[in-house]
């Protein structure tokens, strides 16, 4: 598993050292891969047949395969709505979707990254890379201290040769050769010098391959460890740090409750800014929200903001604005006029028009229980053709449109309930005229419901925030993984393997100099230092 | 000036650089045009040859005796002087690359300096494919001494300027504030590095492509000498060479790609959205296009996949970063929190 060239000697399993001289035919010679050349059948004795295995999964040509199938792996993802991105766009698609649900939830289609299929390639693909790079770590100890091969008989069969003549004695040349080729590990001998340089390359490239396991480890330790929880708080809403506040919270499998830190906060304002023109118009360009926050129960209160790339830190647990909605005021009467249902409730946004869905539930109403499931939309518009609809995300001209429910709200049944939801099963939908009752309300407006039910006021607009807050005790690990990977990748790609051979000969008065290199990197050229090194040996020999 | 007349100002530089291109495209194609009977051979002392036929010229013009040169009517004069005009369309088509590069880069400029607040000019996909196509440009001329990239003009020039041309037609923006989301130091670091990358994956792209065709060409031709003695595809560099570039490019776009999707991408979205990495599509392809470049520099190095294998592989990866940057934007809208193309659905009810 790498993409430096596996010359031969560094894919023996790790058998002795076999370093053929580089004469024969480099250019085959440079590129053969022993394990991705072996075919044929298995074979049926146990012992060899894992071997067999083993060296089938760990060749180059396997971890090619994997890769490619990891990244054919991933597409169905992008495609399909997650459980784990999106999980409201998933279980639409699934309502959308009834007949082939089922064949995609047998394959695992809406938790691509977590299904057994797509762990099995990256487990392969993680037994490949150490399977690779185990033996190759072995075997590049060695090199470490091994000496540059001796020159080979035929210089001229190598891809790089020069050779020319010059009067200076054999020995002057190669002393002189010696100190050109600086930064080289040289061996020198009465006729031929041999150099070799650019062992980090190997190491570089040992090293990418270890962090990328260090990284997923890190990764995987953070959210064992850690936890991640998701709260909607309006503005003037309180938050406690504790695990019952949360709407949603997801620990680790190893998390700690003493990982709770007892800090708490309050949300006191939320501001936004629209853009207003171009092909982004509707988009946010800034929102952020005043928080109030105390540390512990007892500790001081401070106050800051926090907005998107800006997220509140308290002792390692990260606060992050993820997004905003609105939360319609409304005041519920009932016929006496006495005050039933008071406050903002939070409806959720459906597009990025901001046009929202919500339930109102008044379990005190008299004489029955309500409840108001509707549409609130902060810039109201409507043409023929598109009926109502949200001309734009801020609340210019919001109107909340309801339609209205009379019963049993069903709350007392023990049965945790969505508050985004109304249970159906005890309730009538009210109507007026023969018609269902829509109640249309701009603010400050009041209905009075029919049938002495009371009235209901939409008072005005609140704003809520979408929090996350999250704890990954050791994420340093893998953003040292990620230094180590790339430190290694610029190693494995740029540090240059060669190998340059001097050889001299007496012949009459002059002698015969000839110079060969071989490159051992899969992209190099080593044509001009070949050149450099010949005439400056010619020049000044 | 103005924010109002940056904005202006970048609007005009870049048709008029688009006019610089053009010029270098048909320039370079004449060249190539002019260039097909040239035998290789001719061409290979082609600089010598081109001087020498400049001063001839230049001393018929001055003493006023075009007598000497028109005498010569052999086929070696022909082709020398075909080579002459070769080398001239050359230059002329260098010259307007470099031109068209310094008026793109200040319509890029402008275009930064027409936001209020001042930024970097990518904050859309308009911005993105203006920078990233100057991006390309800029890696070509700075390659072009060093390793003899005459051959890749027509392909390069030819390319930018299509995209350009697509970019003010199809992705014209009016300039706007930053959304949230992109107002971040990382939105330099973050984007130069996946500019950077993109455009010398572009650029090895073009390298694989050539190497395919150049390839097939020489199979199909194998026998007929006076075929491969002439043309364009006869003056590209030869296989060995082919390769050897398209691996130094993708080597050195590699590791930049590896910063800017899998280290500055997951720290920048850990401050903005809350964690390092979300399967977003614009992620899963950028992923997907990692491992993609990765099984490249792996299928170099192995048995049976070198040269053309690797080269296809290299293309795949092309084609999964280009449909990342445009088929994301695009196709998956409201999906991705990376989606900087979408249409405002207000706009889309009307």
């Amino acid at each position: 598993m790498s993409e430096e060239t596996p010359t031969p000697e560094r894919k023996n399993d790790g058998l002795p050292n076999t370093r053929t001289p580089a004469g024969g035919k480099p250019e085959e010679g440079r590129y053969s891969n022993e394990r991705d050349r072996e075919t044929g059948v298995a074979p049926l004795a146990p012992r060899e047949f894992l071997r067999w295995t083993w060296r089938q999964l760990t060749s180059m040509r396997t971890a090619l395969i994997l890769l490619f199938l990891l990244a054919l792996g991933s597409v169905p993802g992008s495609v399909i709505p997650q459980d784990a991105v999106d999980s409201l766009a998933s279980s639409r698609w699934r309502d959308q979707h009834p007949s082939l649900t089922p064949l995609y939830e047998k394959l695992s289609l809406f938790s691509v990254y977590t299904s057994p299929w797509f762990s099995a390639i990256y487990v392969l693909l993680m037994i490949s890379l150490v399977g690779c790079i185990l033996p190759r770590a072995r075997v590049y100890f060695k090199a470490l201290r091994a000496r540059p091969p001796k020159t080979p008989k035929n210089l001229s069969r190598l891809p790089e040769y020069r050779t020319f003549e010059v009067d200076a004695e054999p020995a002057e040349v190669l002393a002189k050769a010696k100190t050109f080729l600086g930064g080289y590990r040289k061996d020198l001998t009465e006729a031929s010098i041999a150099a070799e340089k650019g062992y980090l390359r190997e190491a570089g490239n040992l090293l990418f391959h270890l962090s990328v396991l260090v990284v997923l480890v890190g990764f995987a330790t953070g959210s064992l460890f850690g936890y991640k929880g998701g709260v909607v708080v309006v503005t003037g809403g309180k938050f406690a740090n504790i695990s019952s506040q949360y709407d949603d919270f997801n620990p680790g499998r190893l998390f700690q409750v003493k990982n709770l830190k007892p800090f708490s906060f309050s949300i006191t304002d939320f501001d936004v800014t629209f853009i207003t023109t171009g092909r982004s118009a509707g988009q946010a360009s800034d929102f952020s929200a005043g928080v109030d926050y105390q540390t512990s129960p007892t500790a001081a209160a401070k106050h800051t903001r926090i907005k998107v790339n800006h997220p509140l830190n308290i002792d390692g647990s990260k606060i992050y604005l993820i997004g905003h909605g609105y939360a319609p005021r409304v005041t519920v009467r009932n016929t006496s006029g006495a005050v039933v249902y008071d406050g903002p409730t939070v409806f959720l946004p459906e597009d990025a028009t901001f046009l929202s869905q919500g339930v109102i539930k008044v379990p005190d109403a008299s004489p029955s229980q309500l409840g108001f499931s509707g549409v609130f939309f902060p810039t109201y518009a409507s043409t023929k053709t598109s009926g109502p609809f949200s001309a734009f995300p801020d609340d210019k001209n919001p109107i909340l449109s309801l339609f209205v429910y009379s019963g049993d709200l069903g709350m007392n049944s023990g049965q945790p309930q969505s508050v985004y939801a109304l249970d159906m099963a005890g309730l009538k939908q009210v109507k007026s005229d023969g018609k269902d009752l829509r109640i249309d309300l701009q603010v400050g407006e009041t209905y009075p419901l029919p049938n002495g039910l009371g009235s209901i006021t939409f008072d005005g607009v609140s704003r809520f925030v979408k929090l996350q807050v999250s704890h990954n005790p050791d994420d340093w690990m893998a953003l040292l993984g990620m230094i180590m990977a790339l430190t290694g990748l610029l190693g494995s790609l740029f540090i240059k393997p060669r190998r340059i051979w001097v050889s001299v000969r007496r012949d009459g008065a002059r002698t015969l100099v000839e110079v060969a290199g071989l490159d051992r990197s899969s992209g190099g050229d080593l044509s001009g230092e070949v050149d450099d090194l010949a005439a400056l040996l010619e020049e000044n020999a | 000036m103005s924010h109002a007349d940056f904005d202006m100002l970048s609007n005009q530089a870049l048709a008029f650089c688009g006019v610089f291109y053009f010029i270098a495209v048909v320039a370079h194609l004449a060249e190539w045009a002019v260039g097909r009977n040239v035998p290789l051979d001719v061409l290979n002392g082609v600089k010598a040859d081109a001087q020498a036929a400049g001063r001839r010229t230049a001393a018929a013009a001055v003493g006023g005796e075009a007598g000497d040169v028109l005498v010569e009517t052999d086929e070696d004069s022909d082709a020398a002087a075909s080579a002459a005009k070769m080398a001239r369309y050359a230059r002329i088509g260098l010259i307007s690359t470099v031109v068209a590069a310094g008026i793109h880069f200040v319509a890029v400029a402008s275009r930064g300096l027409a936001a209020d607040p001042i930024r970097v000019p990518w904050g859309n996909m308009y911005e993105f494919t203006m920078t990233a196509t100057l991006f390309v440009t800029i890696g070509y001329l700075a390659m072009y001494r060093r390793y003899g990239l005459s051959w890749l003009s027509p392909v390069v020039t030819s390319f930018v300027l299509i995209t350009l041309m697509a970019d003010a037609l199809l992705l014209y923006d009016p300039v706007v504030k930053l959304r949230d989301a992109l107002q971040s130091p990382w939105l330099i670091i973050h984007v130069v590095a996946a500019i950077t990358a993109t455009g010398a994956f572009t650029i090895g792209g073009m390298a694989s492509i050539l190497y395919l065709v150049k390839e097939r060409w020489l199979a199909k031709h194998a026998d007929d000498e006076g075929t491969l003695n002439a043309g364009y595809l006869a003056r590209l560099p030869s296989l060995l060479q082919l390769d050897r570039m398209a691996y130094r490019v993708h080597a050195f776009a590699f590791p930049i790609w590896t910063f800017a999707a899998l280290i500055a991408g997951p720290i920048w979205a850990q401050a903005a959205w809350g964690r390092y990495w979300g399967w977003d599509p614009k992620e899963v392809w950028a992923f997907i296009t990692w491992v993609v470049y990765a099984a490249y520099l792996h299928a170099r190095a192995t048995a049976g996949w070198k040269g053309r294998n690797a080269a296809i592989i290299a293309l795949l990866g092309l084609a999964t970063l280009w449909f990342n940057f445009i088929g994301i934007n695009f196709f998956f809208g409201s999906g991705s929190q990376h989606s900087y193309a979408e249409v405002a659905p207000f706009l889309l009810s009307r």
